[in-house]
């Protein structure tokens, strides 16, 4: 067969280049530009390296504010997949009740970001707040804005709160998906409720459970608007996450060159992270036998 | 073990069921003896699955009850009822490797150690996997998989009985034959009371003792494979078993005459059918084409189908199908069909109306 020698074929995937620059390299260029030069303003600006880079790597402020950040996504892991998996195992499977449940669970998940943030902001004031109020007259020592544990304690639960219907709602529809012939089966051979959850239901949801976690530890791991409402990221720096360590680093310092490369390292370990879990969970997806 | 007592039994998925068509099943009355491989026969949507989960006790019936040997068992859950089933497509736990599988039902009832692996190999054995028992279930092919559920519905040996519901639809041809052969003779080894449903004539034919076909929430007839091909209680019998099925024509009957499209034909016996449509069933097998004499007809066209042909004739607008065997020719002036008294049938209203007087056994 004689292929017919044509380059022109390359212009149909100029689009593609063009739009993939656009969005996506010519930004990301930019970020790496600012992350090699510092400036003292004036539009000037002068070569620096990997300066930037070293700095970064030596400094206490970066390391705490990761090791908070993982810590929070970890955390907030650990909750909301098993509850988001227990309120999904409890849901009535159908009828007016499923429907009711499934508009009440999806409330949450509507509210903007900085609103959910006002909201606990709000309820958790020990003055006016509902919250704050109530555990203040319990005799709970609770103030967000002083104590770093109450602080912890607020932003997960908010985050709790925001987001476990995600993972309930995705864990039903997995449910869902469980063919009626399963649990018959699983009764004839009297299997005990918790051989069929491990067994059947575990193992069926295991595929929109791996999108669950995927999609929550991106998303926590990249929280700013919450805990930036309600504690500003303190007292001191105890809720200081990655995005607003660095949103400080940029508009609050104009620390250009600094902020640059810490977008970077921070893009990286998202990419690397979710690159492991992805690896991780297919790899004991294909661990058949054998 | 057990024999299987269905009395008044009848089932609506309705809560209030007003005419006959709400009726998923209509009252019926059986008894399956124990022992004995009953295939269920039928299309789909006339009532056989629903039929089946009611006796596993996964339905629970609008009215009547079920019998396990004396036990009424109506409105015992199926944990209780020990029967075994198998599924239409299979049902395995994804996870667990081929051996906890199979080993899975007697696990749950604590059973001996010993028992279990002497089970498991038995039964790894029989469905041809016992290269295969450490190796996780997930991955492996839908026949595959099919196969572990019919060994798991087979591992318990005290069950009550063992239904299985259209269990080889997903499974190759070839070897669909093989594990039809292999599940008759563990029947026969082990004289499990087993119900099989199926829509497929041969699997019933070949794999049951006894054949019950139903028909819009009834069972029209049970019975051996033979008595459903030569004496079908119901048209739909007719029409439903053997290939192609029964020719039933309008006729008009008076003692042992026919009259059919204008011709008469002896019965052989006599008959006094009461109804609106009276009909004459003849099988295929029982026509025979003639150049002199007989009902006026013109043939169609003829289909060979390698072992014998089938003759498609037209009589007075009905399409009537014979079979002819495969070295007889056919007469180019082939003008009519005459019917073998021996295969005759009388239908009143697609129910088989028994001779007044005279043969016909």
């Amino acid at each position: 067969m004689n292929k017919t020698v044509n380059h022109k074929a390359w212009f149909l995937v100029l689009p593609v280049l063009i739009l993939v620059a656009f969005s996506a390299v010519i930004p990301l260029m930019t970020v790496v530009n600012y992350s090699v030069q510092d400036t003292f303003g004036n539009n000037q600006f002068f070569w620096a390296g990997l300066e930037w880079f070293e700095e970064l790597l030596n400094s206490d402020r970066m390391w705490g504010a990761l090791g908070r950040q993982l810590a929070f996504s970890a955390i907030i892991l650990a909750i909301q997949i098993p509850l988001g998996v227990f309120i999904a195992l409890n849901m009535p499977k159908g009828g007016f009740w499923a429907s009711f449940c499934l508009v009440v669970m999806s409330l949450p998940l509507l509210i903007p970001w900085n609103v959910v943030g006002t909201i606990w902001q709000i309820f958790g004031r020990v003055d006016i707040g509902l919250l704050g109020h109530t555990l203040d007259w319990m005799g709970v020592s609770y103030n967000y804005t002083q104590n770093p544990v109450a602080a912890w304690i607020t932003v997960i639960v908010m985050d709790v709160w925001h987001w476990t219907s995600l993972v309930a709602l995705l864990a039903y529809a997995g449910l869902q998906s469980i063919p009626q012939a399963y649990y018959q089966a699983a009764k004839i051979d009297q299997a005990s409720r918790f051989s069929v959850f491990w067994y059947i239901e575990l193992p069926k949801m295991s595929g929109v459970l791996m999108i669950a976690i995927l999609l929550r530890f991106m998303d926590s791991f990249m929280i700013y608007t919450e805990p930036f409402v309600v504690t500003g990221g303190g007292p001191g720096s105890t809720t200081t996450f990655l995005s607003i360590d660095l949103v400080k680093m940029a508009l609050g310092q104009f620390d250009l060159g600094q902020a640059a490369a810490y977008s970077l390292m921070y893009f990286l370990v998202i990419l690397l992270i979710s690159w492991v879990f992805y690896t991780v969970m297919t790899n004991l997806d294909k661990r058949d036998g054998v | 073990m057990a024999k299987i007592t269905l009395e008044n039994l009848a089932h609506s998925y309705l809560d209030n069921p007003k005419n006959d068509d709400d009726w998923a099943l209509k009252e019926m009355n059986h008894v399956w003896n124990d022992g004995e491989a009953y295939a269920l026969l039928g299309s789909s949507g006339c009532g056989k699955s629903t039929l089946l989960n009611i006796i596993s006790g996964l339905v629970e019936p609008s009215q009547g009850r079920i019998l396990f040997d004396d036990f009424d068992v109506t409105q015992a859950a199926t944990t209780q009822r020990n029967i075994a089933q198998v599924f239409q497509f299979p049902v395995v736990y994804d996870t667990m490797t081929v051996r906890n599988n199979l080993a899975f039902p007697l696990m749950n009832r604590g059973a001996d150690i010993k028992y279990i692996n002497e089970r498991v190999r038995k039964i790894a054995e029989m469905i041809g996997m016992k290269e295969q028992l450490q190796r996780k279930a997930r991955g492996l092919t839908a026949d595959a998989k099919q196969k572990i559920s019919l060994g798991r519905g087979m591992v318990r040996e005290d069950v009550n009985a063992i239904l299985f519901d259209e269990p080889l639809t997903v499974i190759d041809p070839h070897m669909k034959w093989e594990l039809r052969t292999q599940l008759k003779s563990l029947h026969n080894e082990f004289g499990h009371t087993m119900i099989y449903v199926t829509h497929d004539q041969t699997e019933a034919l070949t794999f049951a003792d006894k054949v019950v076909v139903m028909y819009d929430g009834r069972v029209v007839q049970m019975g051996t494979p033979q008595e459903l091909f030569e004496r079908p209680a119901h048209t739909f019998v007719g029409y439903f078993i053997g290939s192609p099925g029964m020719n039933v024509l309008d006729a008009d009957i008076q003692g042992g005459q026919a009259n059919v499209a204008g011709t008469p034909v002896d019965l052989g016996a006599h008959y006094t059918p009461q109804g609106h449509k009276i009909q004459i069933g003849v099988r295929p097998e029982f026509v025979r084409l003639s150049t002199d004499g007989g009902i006026p007809a013109t043939v169609q066209r003829v289909e060979d189908v390698g072992r014998h042909k089938i003759v498609r004739l037209d009589v007075a607008g009905t399409e009537v199908n014979a079979i002819v065997g495969e070295d007889q020719s056919i007469a180019t002036d082939t003008n009519a069909v005459q019917f073998d008294v021996a295969g005759i049938n009388i239908y009143a209203d697609d129910w088989r109306v028994t001779p007044t007087q005279g043969a016909a056994p």
